[in-house]
């Protein structure tokens, strides 16, 4: 379970001060997975780096069972659009060092490796660099290294965003398939209504700076959905009208040169 | 047909890389042949290669009681002019790179410790090891010890100053995906920093090594009685100017050889790198 109890950050100070978030208010249940939809600059990849551990929020705390975070962890697994592979690391390498660092042996960690490539199609690439493989495989690897160490949250930063249509369509139903075998909590930042409702039980509009939840919806629509049925495309079109409501407001900050 | 065309091709493409040096050497041979130069300044190109072959070659008649086949073939100045320099870049470089990299590493990850080094090694960094030549004489005499000196310096600024850069410029997302995976400091460190500033410190490696095999033939003409400088300032004071030109081509060779093997050796390590070609 995780709680984000009132968390506001700004960025910068005096007539400059850009304010991301403000009171932010979401539980996260074990098995939700759950969508940050926005346009750029409402702070959905701050909230991200805030429960990661990444940035500290100005006020305002996240718990997750219950305990404060207050630093980067394991039991908060990131992916990134980047992918942040590590480029001198094998897929397999990079997938066995979240186990190695933690001082996991190497008879537990061969065979916890092997199984996680397998299910992810990697078997064959294990000991390929990052550089030669295509985005979509990348990103598989950049999951499997988090799903070594069985984080109860997953949190992922637009981790699809750099893929092509189809690719992407491929990897969001192989994350649907983890997270339904693993009933992990997940946190998803994207700016794709589509996706977003694709994926999450609930997703959770923000408005444009600062960051506030605008809306939180839950998902009741039955798996596997359907991209072009009615009822998908109806709750389509509704929050298509909240995001692109922010995404103008965002439009006239960047007109005015106050860009995010 | 084709193989015919292919043929054409790659004769041409030979012919076209052969024809200046060719000229070149046709120039120097008409003009060594001219009678402008006396030979003691200006050797014809084929008496440059025939004393290299003879550089190359035992200076004693073989005699199997004394040396065995090998080593005897072995035993030309050359080869052991050429192995007395490559020693001395060898360990002069692997003393100057070998305390300048925990040092980068050091000033790069940490910015105290870089505010304390800083100024005087940016104080010290114009000064080109070729300055040292004095004090190192009066500091370590003659022979291995001033050369070492010299070539470490030569090799410790560019390995220092490539290895702060490439710290300094790893991608923090990198450092992210690492925390977020339990790494602590010194796990970053070790695993994150070191590998990802490793095309930096190769690079700087490179140059170290080059301004370390500049400093070897200097110092081998004024402080030490062997190696490839040595021999030829030796025979530039026999009026010997074919053995000067065969010492330098060989000094050449040894040069491209390095820079050869380091060549593949930083392939090898940066395997996994993106830009690298091979």
């Amino acid at each position: 379970m995780i709680a984000i109890a009132g968390v506001s950050k700004t960025y910068g100070t005096g007539m400059q001060a850009i304010p991301a978030l403000q009171d932010i208010h979401l539980a996260i249940a074990p098995g939700e997975f759950v969508c940050l939809l926005g346009p750029s600059g409402c702070g959905k990849s701050s909230l991200l780096n805030i429960v990661a551990g990444f940035v500290k929020a100005d006020a305002g705390q996240v718990l997750l069972d219950g305990k404060a975070v207050t630093k980067p962890g394991p039991d908060r697994g990131m992916v990134f659009q980047e992918y942040a592979l590590f480029p001198w690391m094998t897929v397999e390498e990079n997938v066995a060092f979240g186990l190695e660092i933690r001082g996991a042996r190497p008879q537990d960690i061969t065979p916890r490796v092997g199984s996680l490539l397998r299910s992810l199609g990697l078997a064959e690439f294990r000991k390929r660099y990052p550089k030669d493989l295509s985005g979509g495989l990348r990103q598989r690897v950049a999951i499997a290294r988090i799903m070594a160490l069985n984080p109860p949250v997953m949190l992922m930063d637009e981790p699809f965003g750099a893929l092509d249509a189809l690719t992407r369509r491929t990897l969001q139903d192989e994350m649907l398939r983890i997270w339904d075998a693993s009933r992990k909590s997940v946190l998803f930042v994207t700016h794709s209504i589509e996706e977003a409702l694709y994926l999450g039980t609930r997703v959770v509009v923000m408005t444009f700076r600062p960051g506030r939840i605008k809306r939180d919806i839950h998902i009741e629509l039955p798996r596997p959905r359907n991209t072009s049925g009615r009822a998908f495309n109806e709750l389509k079109r509704e929050i298509e009208v909240l995001v692109m409501d922010e995404q103008a407001r965002y439009s006239e900050a960047e007109r005015l040169g106050r860009p995010g | 047909m084709t193989d015919r065309v292919s043929l054409g091709q790659d004769f041409r493409r030979i012919a076209g890389a052969l024809a200046v040096p060719v000229a070149v050497l046709l120039f120097w041979e008409l003009l060594s042949v001219s009678g402008i130069f006396r030979p003691q300044v200006l050797s014809s190109p084929v008496a440059v290669a025939v004393r290299w072959f003879a550089y190359l070659a035992p200076t004693e008649a073989y005699n199997p009681k004394t040396y065995s086949w090998i080593s005897w073939a072995l035993s030309g100045e050359l080869l052991s002019d050429t192995l007395a320099s490559l020693g001395r870049v060898v360990v002069g470089c692997l003393i100057g790179g070998g305390l300048a990299l925990p040092l980068g590493l050091l000033m790069g990850g940490s910015r105290r410790i870089n505010r304390a080094f800083n100024p005087p090694l940016q104080f010290l960094r114009p000064i080109p090891p070729i300055a040292y030549i004095p004090l190192a004489i009066l500091w370590f005499g003659l022979g291995n010890p001033p050369a070492l000196f010299l070539i470490a310096i030569g090799a410790f600024f560019p390995v220092l100053i490539n290895t702060i850069v490439g710290v300094r410029n790893v991608d923090s997302i990198y450092l992210r995906a690492a925390l977020n995976l339990g790494a602590d400091r010194l796990t970053v460190f070790r695993r994150i920093m070191v590998p990802a500033a490793m095309p930096y410190i190769l690079a700087g490696a490179r140059i170290g090594i080059g301004t370390g095999f500049i400093c070897v033939i200097v110092a081998e003409m004024i402080a030490v009685n062997s190696g490839l400088g040595y021999r030829i300032l030796e025979a530039r004071e026999y009026l010997w100017s074919d053995k000067v030109i065969a010492g330098m081509f060989t000094i050449g060779l040894l040069g491209l050889g390095i820079d050869l093997c380091m060549n593949r050796l930083s392939a090898w390590l940066l395997r996994w790198h993106r830009g690298q070609e091979n």
